[in-house]
């Protein structure tokens, strides 16, 4: 599996985040976004994920069953964790496992790893930040999707937890998974790329106004 | 694809039930509007009679528009309607499923409510009967035409206003037809089954277009 993107362009209202953008990340690799905030770094994971739509170029997963279209084979880690803070860790994850389908680990077991073993009753609304970031890197793993999106994956998590959150994601890309990572932590993530947004910005940031 | 049909059925049934979850609010409003009503209008009951079925459906209509505009913007606010649209599960079904569980904990209370509510208008038990049916029928379509106001009260950010502005005149058809095959049951030369059959026509194609155009408004905010 491949992730090939081609000459891709992002514009939010008149400016021209980034131009030109072109990377292709093989499987069992992990690709590192870095760059100044506002450089587009979100809104390239957004539009990797099929949230957003690119004001040019092409993208496509080789070996997917649709290339082209390849939002289902993908895990999408936003600033928002997508919790309901009235119900509880568990059946937040419970459901998030029967929606995504193509389940992997237990609701349990991806509890246990991302260590929130015992708090599974508890309603999300009264855990920590950092325990319901944890919650949120535990839906990576109860389905199973060969591409990670993460966006500043490791918000909030403490350096004991950003390690076992680090040997998870080795763990992806060693089984032949593929990430993307937006951040500004030194994350290891094992056999990684990297690419800086900042040096993809065009030499005019302002796009043309067309009336004028 | 079923299985997560079903998922966020039951999660949405479960936040709306839970404390704070809103789904005993459109009674309560329902029952205030029924409630006042006698005292505004007086005691007169033959005109209790005449005009109750179309209290109780004004009543119905704006109290099924209640917690509307939270149905997709909770989920837009806190990231989930992302992680929802990279799913199997179209969007259109998405969105069915959770009309179907904002009908369930809002617009069933209503039709249930209705038969005790009547009584206190004076409706007659033929009336009654119509009018239960009448909302049976006519509550899912003010739900799933309501679900193109939720959309676009995610998308924009605005909250309920839109949903009054472009849910209402939508539904005003399903309250003529509703109201008048109610009150066929009080005599007259139109079978009930004329409106009714009409009314079950607006629902049918409100749970059909409902869901697609709700779908339609959240993927604009995508371009």
């Amino acid at each position: 599996m491949r992730l090939v993107v081609e000459n891709l362009a992002c514009r939010r209202g008149v400016r021209m985040l980034f131009a030109g953008l072109g990377f292709t990340l093989e499987a069992g690799r992990a690709l590192i976004v870095t760059g100044p905030n506002g450089t587009g770094k979100s809104s390239l994971l957004r539009i990797l994920a099929g949230l957003a739509r690119p004001e040019a170029g092409l993208l496509r997963l080789e070996g997917a069953p649709e290339p082209e279209d390849f939002t289902e084979e993908t895990h999408y880690l936003g600033h928002l964790d997508a919790h309901k803070g009235a119900l509880s860790a568990q059946e937040n994850l419970a459901f998030w496992r029967a929606m995504l389908g193509r389940p992997a680990l237990s609701v349990g077991e991806a509890m246990e790893a991302v260590g929130l073993g015992g708090l599974e009753r508890l309603p999300v609304a009264v855990l920590s930040a950092g325990q319901k970031r944890r919650l949120a890197l535990a839906r990576l793993l109860v389905a199973q999707r060969p591409l990670w999106l993460l966006d500043e994956p490791t918000t909030a998590l403490d350096t004991a937890a950003q390690a076992r959150f680090a040997e998870l994601a080795r763990a992806h890309v060693a089984a032949g998974g593929l990430i993307v990572a937006a951040t500004h932590a030194p994350l290891d993530f094992g056999p990684s790329d990297g690419l800086d947004l900042g040096a993809w910005r065009p030499a005019r940031p302002v796009a043309e106004r067309i009336d004028a | 694809m079923s299985r997560a049909f079903l998922a966020l059925l039951a999660r949405d049934l479960r936040l709306a039930l839970r404390a704070g979850g809103g789904a005993g609010l459109g009674v309560v409003f329902f029952l205030a509007v029924v409630v006042v009503t006698p005292f505004a209008i007086g005691p007169d009951l033959a005109l209790l009679a005449r005009i109750g079925p179309a209290i109780l459906w004004i009543g119905a209509l704006l109290a099924s528009l209640i917690g509307l505009d939270r149905l997709f913007s909770a989920d837009a606010e806190d990231g989930a309607l992302d992680v929802l649209a990279m799913g199997a599960l179209p969007l259109e079904l998405v969105a069915a499923a959770k009309g179907l569980a904002h009908w369930i904990a809002t617009g069933l209370p209503l039709v249930v409510a209705a038969p005790m509510l009547a009584l206190l208008l004076n409706l007659a038990p033929a009336s009654i009967g119509a009018l239960t049916l009448t909302l049976l029928v006519g509550t899912p379509a003010i739900t799933f035409l309501g679900l193109i106001g939720a959309a676009f009260a995610a998308v924009f950010r605005r909250g309920g206003l839109l949903v009054a502005v472009l849910v209402m005149p939508l539904t005003i058809p399903v309250l003529i037809f509703a109201v008048a095959a109610t009150s066929t049951a009080l005599g007259g030369t139109v079978p009930f089954g004329t409106p009714f059959r009409i009314l079950l026509g607006l629902s049918l194609a409100a749970m059909v277009l409902g869901p697609i155009a709700a779908a339609a408004a959240l993927r604009v905010a995508r371009d």
